[in-house]
Parts: C-alpha cells; structure tokens; sequence
C-alpha cells in the first residue's frame, strides 16, 4: 500500500477539518439520533463523504479506490472523531475492505470493491455475539449443505449493521466455542431469507444491528478465504479496524479537551477564571501529557500497518489500549471540570463520554489489549 | 546532495574503520564519570576521544572554528549513522555539550567563543551547573549568591548546593545575584574556574548511598569581567535557554532493563504462559504499554523536529513522562525482586539485585532535579496549555 506523504496527510487533514466543521458539527449527531435513530447514521452524508473518495482510501485503484494507505485514512478519521460524526466509514472502508482485500477471491474482490470505495454499498463485518470480544468464544455455527453452508445463530452487535447490504460473517465450520481453531467467514445478504436484524437502541446513537441467521443458505462462492481457518486472519482485520478506531478516538479526546480547556479559559468563580487555579491545571496538564502518549501510538500503529512490520499487533495493542484509558480518563474531566452544566443533555460533554465507553469496548477494551500485549511479550 | 551525503557516508565509514578502537565495541560513551569502567579507562578509549575530537566529529554542527566540523544536520544524521553502525559511539559528551555549548553558541562573545567551546569539542573541560541554592530550589529565581563590582572583576560570595559533579569538575556555570532591587531581572549568568581561591565542593550522600551531586561553597571568589555570558541583570534569559537544553538531555532517558525477563526469573510463569502475580501483572503491562507510547513519542518528537513540524511535544510535558516512566519502572523492578531486594552491599545479592535497588532509590530525583514535576506542570500549564495567572 502506498504511503501518504507527510503534506498528503496534511492536504488530507486539512480537508477533513474543513468539511466536519461545514457538514458535520455535533449537531449531526444529534439530528441522526432524532431522524435515522434505527439506521445510526445519515446516509446522504455518508453519501458525501465516500463522494469525496474516503470510503476508497485503502482500496486499490484497480478496484475504484485511492489507495492511500491507514496513516491518510487515520488522519481523515480523527478530523471525523472531533464531532463524533456518525458514519459506516470504519465498518465499512476499514473492516469490510480489509476482509476482501486480505483473503477475497479475484471474484469477490470484482464484485464488492467498487461498490464499497464508492458508498454505493456497505459492508461491515459481523463478529461479537457475547459481552466480550473473544472469537475464540464464536458460536454462531456455519454446517455444510450440498456444496455450500447454513448459517444459525446471533450476532450482536453489529457496528452500522442496519444499513449494510454485505454482512461479513465469522461463523463456526469446525470445533466447540473456547476452541480458537474452526472458524470461517463468509458473505452473506442481509436480505437473504433467514436473516433478520433489528436495531440496538446505544448510548452513543449509532444504532448498531442484533441480527439472527436461521437457515441461512449459503453457496459455496459466499465463503470468504479458507474454511475453519480464519482465527489469524481475523486478528487481521480487526488490527486494521482497531488502529482506525483508536484514530477517531485520538480525534474525539483531543476536542474533548480542548473544549474543556476553553472553558477553564472562561469560567469564572471567587471572581477569577477557574483555569488560574493550580490543581485544575495540573489536571489539564496530565491530561495533555496522557493525549501525546496516545498520538504517538495511534501514528505508530498507523505508521506500521503502511509499512507492513512485523510489530502491527503488538503496536495497535498498545495504540487501543492507550487510546481507550485516556479517551476515558479525559471524557470524565471533561464532565467534572464543567461542572453541573457538563451533566446536562444539551451540553455536548456526556455525548463524548458514551463514545468514550463503546469506542473503548469495539475491538477489544483496554483490559483486553493489555493482556494482548503481554501474552505477546511472553508475560 | 544526495550524492554529497553518500561520499560524505564512505568517508566517515572508512574513517571509523581506521581510526575506531576494536576493543570499544557495543561501549557506551561515559556520561557519568562515576560509572567509569575499565574500559572508559584505558588507552584505548583516551585514543577515541582525540581521534573524533580532533575531527570535531564530536559536536559536528557546531562550526570548525570553535571545534565543530560545520556539518548540517543532514551530515550529522550520516555520521550518527556511521557511528552506530560500526557498534561505535560519540565519545565527546557532558554538560558541556549538551547544555553550555550550545547556549555559549547562542549568547557568547566571538572571544568566549574561541576560548571555551573547542575545549568542551575536544573532552578537555568538564562542566558543572551552579544553579540551585538551599534556599532556591523550585523558585531558582529567589536565588542569593551575592555578586559585586570591583572594577576589573567579580567578587562572588554564596552557597550552591546539588551541583553535579562539583568536586571533579574544571568549569563551573553559575547563576549570581547582581541586583537585590530585582527578582529575575538582577540575576547574571557567570563562568568560574574551579580551581580559584575560596571555591569549594563537598559531594552529598543521597539514600542510594552515593551521589554526584555536591554542595559548592563560594567565599571571596574573584573572576574576571569577561566571564559574564548575556548581559549583567541579564542571566534569566541565558539560564531559561540553557534549561531547555537541560530538559532535552532528561526526558530522553532511556530504559536500561527489561522487565518483563526479570518478572519471568523472579516471579515466573503459569501454566497459561502468564505471570504467576495477576495484580502485578496488570500493573506492570500498564506501566510496559506506557513506556512503549513513550518511547513512540520520543520518536516523534524527532522526526518532527527534522521535519520543521509545527507543535511537537512540549519538553515540559516529556520530562515528567520520562521521569514518572523511570520511577514506575524502578518501583516495579523492586516489586519483583521481593525479598531480593532488600540488598544494600554483599555478595548474597547478585550485582544486578544490588543495581536494580540502588538505581530505584537514586531514580526518586528525576522527579525533582531539573525543575520539579509541579515546576514542569506550571510551565506546561501556561507556556503550553495558555491557562491564565488568575
């Protein structure tokens, strides 16, 4: 993959910021929870935004993308993290792309890229079933049938799962749940007779999909790579997505704490601005201190995911998990050091902190990478 | 230039060969002159360091005429290179090249120029910081030590204390009162000879049982005018520049020993391949997982700073990462020796037991020399952060 330049990004960043403050304030999300409550998101934005090429920034040009590598598509992300703007783009352009790209036929590759780098589909990948992130733990059973497969089992949840028209499935073909080995993904239509999804009602408004497979038909073109094969290729994917996340999340904390910053600025109480007063600053410092931790991780995983190093899951370990304690961590001084008026819904501060908490749990949260992390370091 | 930079890499290449003592391989360069070993002792080592000090390779940014080798960064980038990929190293270092040098470079006279900086270029000079005071710690401006006017030169009376390595050193730069009507603005920065009548030092004992830090004592010292680096009244400017420079060498402390190996021998693994203490496990990946975005973040900081980027990390801000990364680090080191970490000398405690707990107890500093962890935290909240005074 081509790596962007360090102007690319800027150009990129710069592109970003121009557009989220133009289309995509706050405000946004809170008309998708008002308006597109069941879908999570606002799909003549979406529309917008993959006119402008983002949904194609990993996709080839052979198949209708740009190409441009995660540190060009981390720096977009962040610029959309700022106002947590609702979207498919990470399910979509990171997860379901990486998929293809990494184990899709020539066939299925034909078939989907385009469609997906150019939003005229969606794809997002169906994982989690259980409260935690543990594939090993996958029960959703995918049996043989004739040449092809039947899928039965639940899916919950499933990240823009609503307005998908490609579902990525990770199913069973082999073992017992607790066993990392038997897993295998597949393609599945979402209008496909057995399946049914409905949406989640979330905190962060995003509308993720419940959805049911009963008797799911399969052919034998809809399995994606090899069968009861795809525990690496799994970690994969989510290592792609994961990186990205952790870049919105950089994005989300970095205006959670300016905002927070602005208003030490301008809050007065005892007659002078709160902002004077030495134990809130040595708060906002550690906060600021704990954010260039997390840049440098999310750059970093970034960095080796264009460079394809060896380190990639040790690094986006270290980048989710350092994301997700300080996106945390800053989400709840934003809310403590504004005080009452923070508390309130028509204040922006709990939107950040409920993102905060369900960016933290996708991919796996900080507990998880950690002891990622340290199995990978062999303690 | 690109082919400038590749003949420039043959030569230094060819030169190292020639010239690079064999014997010094995979050595690092001595900072501290109490970790001397055996071979930052031997003939060999004293070979090296004229050798690269007479190529001005030691300081190659500075220009030839002081003892640098007028390189650009870029060069200096090829030689670093060089050096390290023939498990060489630079062996020019010290205060003097990491924080006088480059702030004489900046508020020197052509004369101070000429007179100070090749000796530092060459390893002929060791420097000391006069700075803090017993009663001028985080409020360095406060300080005391009283310096008068008699015509010709100086005549400096006061107390400094925590001066590094005050007993072995040739040089010392001081911070002097020349006005008691002014806070910051009556302070000079001065340059004394340590080997003048009425300078004394007496090294401080700290908990780890050693130290280079000493108490100076300055009683009737008489230095010349002419040892006055900026202007009189005029030091707080010159010491904040130097201090950077003094921040830039701290943060950039880097992890000598590897935690995880020592958590496997002392505390051990279970049947799942995990540390056999769940709770210090937990703590010592978080601390393991902190140290790794930091040493990202030292990273970035460098290539933004080749790269002109704006808004790189603030110093302030890495100092107390680097130092909170340290002191973590060394109390976790403690944890998992257990018992074994009750040595203070002997031969019942390996010399690694024995380093690890005398390297956490002297590892308590880091948070205070330098400007404290709230000093930084001030300066970040202000010079960085933009919070009001009040």
């Amino acid at each position: 993959m081509a790596a962007a330049t360090p102007e690319d990004l800027e150009m990129l960043g710069d592109a970003g910021r121009a557009w989220v403050r133009e289309r995509a304030p706050v405000s946004l999300l809170r008309r998708v929870r008002e308006q597109h409550g069941d879908l999570g998101y606002d799909p003549e934005i979406y529309a917008e935004m993959a006119a402008m090429g983002w949904a194609g920034m990993l996709v080839p040009e052979a198949y209708g993308g740009h190409d441009f590598g995660f540190q060009g598509m981390g720096r977009l992300v962040e610029e959309l993290g700022r106002t947590l703007t609702p979207s498919p783009l990470i399910a979509s352009a990171v997860g379901a792309v990486s998929a293809l790209l990494l184990v899709g036929s020539e066939a299925q590759k034909q078939q989907w890229l385009p469609r997906l780098a150019s939003g005229a589909s969606v794809g997002v990948l169906a994982l989690d079933e259980g409260p935690h992130q543990r594939a090993e733990d996958l029960a959703l059973t995918a049996s043989r049938s004739g040449d092809g497969w039947r899928l039965n089992g639940l899916k919950r949840p499933v990240e823009a799962g609503m307005g998908a028209d490609l579902l990525i499935v990770a199913a069973r073909s082999d073992g017992a749940p607790g066993e990392a080995r038997g897993l295998s993904l597949f393609l599945c239509d979402p209008a496909a007779p057995g399946v049914e999804r409905h949406a989640l009602s979330q905190i962060d408004s995003r509308a993720a999909a419940v959805v049911r497979f009963d008797q799911v038909a399969l052919g034998p073109g809809q399995l994606l790579g090899e069968a009861d094969a795809a525990q690496g290729v799994l970690e994969q994917i989510l290592d792609r997505a994961r990186a990205v996340v952790a870049a919105e999340m950089l994005g989300s904390m970095q205006e959670a704490f300016d905002r927070t910053t602005d208003y030490l600025k301008t809050r007065k109480q005892f007659g002078r601005l709160i902002g004077s007063f030495q134990a809130l600053q040595h708060r906002a410092v550690g906060l600021a201190a704990e954010i260039e931790l997390a840049r440098s991780a999310v750059y970093g995983a970034l960095a080796a995911l264009d460079a394809g190093a060896e380190d990639v899951p040790l690094r986006v370990s270290v980048a989710k998990a350092v994301a997700g304690r300080t996106f945390n961590h800053v989400a709840r001084e934003m809310i403590q050091m504004h005080g009452g008026i923070g508390m309130t819904e028509e204040h922006d501060a709990g939107l950040y902190l409920k993102r905060a908490h369900t960016a933290d749990i996708f991919g796996g949260n900080v507990a998880y990478h950690r002891d990622r992390f340290g199995k990978m370091i062999g303690v | 230039m690109i082919g400038d930079l590749d003949t420039f890499r043959f030569e230094v290449r060819d030169w190292i060969e020639a010239n690079f003592p064999p014997s010094l391989c995979g050595l690092a360069p001595l900072t501290n002159p109490t970790e001397a070993t055996e071979r930052h002792e031997s003939p060999d080592y004293h070979q090296w360091v004229d050798a690269v000090g007479a190529k001005g390779w030691g300081v190659p940014t500075w220009p030839a005429e002081y003892g640098g080798a007028g390189l650009s960064a870029a060069h200096a980038d090829v030689l670093a290179q060089e050096f390290s990929r023939a498990d060489a190293f630079n062996p020019i270092a010290g205060l003097g090249v990491m924080m006088l040098g480059p702030t004489v470079l900046e508020f020197g006279t052509e004369e101070q120029k000429r007179r100070h900086l090749p000796p530092i270029a060459r390893n002929r000079i060791r420097w000391c910081q006069g700075f803090s005071e017993p009663g001028a710690g985080s409020d360095l401006a406060s300080l005391q030590t009283r310096c008068e006017d008699r015509g010709d030169h100086w005549l400096i009376n006061g107390q400094k204390i925590w001066t590094s390595f005050a007993h072995i050193s040739d040089w010392c730069f001081c911070l002097v009162r020349t006005d008691t009507t002014r806070k910051q603005g009556g302070i000079t920065f001065v340059l004394i000879d340590m080997r003048t009548p009425g300078v004394e030092a007496r090294p401080i004992k700290l908990i780890n049982g050693a130290s280079h830090f000493c108490e100076l004592f300055l009683t009737d010292v008489e230095t010349p005018k002419s040892e006055t680096l900026g202007e009189v009244n005029g030091g707080w400017a010159v010491a904040k520049r130097l201090l950077q420079h003094e921040r830039t060498g701290l943060s950039a402390r880097k992890a000598t020993l590897d935690l995880a190996s020592l958590a496997r021998d002392y505390v051990g693994l279970d049947a799942g391949g995990r540390l056999r203490d769940g709770d210090l496990r937990q703590r010592l990946l978080d601390h393991l997982v902190t140290d790794h975005a930091f040493g990202q973040t030292m990273a970035r900081r460098t290539a933004m700073l080749e790269l002109g980027a704006p808004n790189p990390p603030a110093l302030s801000i890495l100092k107390n990462l680097g130092s909170r990364v340290s002191q973590d680090r060394g109390d976790l080191a403690v944890e998992i020796l257990g018992n074994r970490s009750f040595g203070w000398a002997g031969e019942d405690y390996s010399e690694l037991e024995l380093g690890v707990v005398h390297d956490w107890l002297y590892g308590k500093c880091f948070s205070i020399y330098g400007g404290s962890q709230e000093i930084q935290n001030n300066i970040t909240a202000k010079q960085v952060l933009g919070l009001p005074d009040q």
